[in-house]
């Protein structure tokens, strides 16, 4: 009883553990695993341009497939990753990678929110700060404490 | 005068509003993506004959004159809707067009020329769409426009019709006309 529970249990665990979907079929893999590593790490991050929001990696697309092999043919005749991407680039634009590259067009791209952040952060400071100096505590004038007195005296009284 | 400033929020979403709202009100899809091959050199390349009747395609047969290179299969169902406008561009003998058959069976490609007819000056057989891959194809048909010194001026992806070709394709080629006889 105990050894079945246990049992299911890791069953559980195991189904429970999300494969890393891929559509890199097995005639694709490379021998060398290290490189296979790489070529993982690189098609994931290389746009397929028949889908367009998936990346190599995923897709099941023919190109994609076409795009693949070229990855790991570059990379057997020891190509560097930068040289592949390079490659791609030439033939697709920089829209063929999914993280686009960091240069004086795509700076708004990746600092504008940051941009935005700060300029916000220090509009609000400045208006934090600002208001505690419109609003300066003046003491009251005779007649009003006069008034406030006579209001809370009548208070007790009533 | 100051409490202008609260229009600020306003005139940026109106802005990027407008932005974002443009492309979608004139029809553009955002799948079509331009060529990164334009004012490029086109790539080498040395394809074999489809047909027993025409040479295949080398760079060198794309070079000197101003053309269009189509590249089609037998299997794309868009190839066969332009395949009507190929034809009337090939008999009118505005330019000439050279076809390059991406990932085809020969058979199945004969077989399709044969019942629509050909259009082309020269076809190339792209048996692993590795050539393709080297011009920017990322879907057939595609269509590049090509100037006397072998640059890419122009990519069409989709089918071609006479009206995409009056507004697009048919100013190019008469700007670069317009180039070499002045």
């Amino acid at each position: 009883m105990v050894k079945n529970r246990l049992f299911m249990l890791i069953l559980a665990i195991i189904v429970s553990i999300p494969l890393n979907a891929s559509a890199v079929e097995p005639s694709e893999i490379l021998q060398n695993p290290q490189l296979e590593l790489r070529a993982r790490n690189l098609s994931q991050n290389i746009r397929c341009l028949v889908c367009q929001n998936q990346s190599i990696d995923d897709s099941n697309a023919s190109l994609a497939r076409d795009l693949r092999k070229i990855v790991r043919e570059q990379l057997v005749s020891g190509a560097s990753d930068s040289e592949i991407y390079e490659f791609l680039i030439a033939r697709y634009g920089d829209f063929i990678l999914l993280r686009p590259p960091v240069k004086a067009t795509t700076y708004i791209l990746w600092y504008g929110p940051l941009f935005i952040f700060f300029a916000g952060l220090s509009l609000s400071v400045l208006f934090l700060i600002r208001r505690k100096r419109v609003l300066p505590e003046e003491p009251l004038s005779p007649e009003e404490q006069e008034e406030l007195s006579s209001l809370i005296s009548g208070k007790e009284e009533g | 005068m100051r409490k202008l400033i609260y229009l600020g929020p306003l005139l940026f979403f109106i802005i990027t509003a407008v932005y974002f709202a443009l492309p979608i009100l004139k029809g553009k899809d955002p799948r079509i993506l331009p060529s990164a091959m334009i004012e490029k050199n086109i790539p080498d390349l040395n394809l074999p004959p489809l047909l027993e009747t025409k040479p295949g395609i080398d760079k060198q047969a794309l070079m000197g004159e101003i053309q269009l290179v189509n590249f089609f299969s037998s299997w794309c169902g868009p190839c066969r809707t332009e395949h009507d406008f190929l034809m009337r561009i090939n008999k009118s003998e505005i330019i000439p067009i050279y076809g390059i058959n991406y990932k085809d069976k020969q058979n199945a490609a004969k077989a399709w020329l044969l019942d629509l007819g050909d259009p082309y000056e020269r076809i190339g057989r792209d048996i692993d769409g590795r050539t393709a891959i080297d011009w920017g194809v990322y879907g057939v048909p595609e269509t590049y426009l090509i100037d006397k010194h072998g640059r890419i001026q122009y990519r069409h992806v989709g089918p071609l019709s006479e009206s995409i070709f009056k507004e697009k394709i048919s100013p190019v080629i008469k700007a670069l006309r317009k180039q070499t006889n002045g």
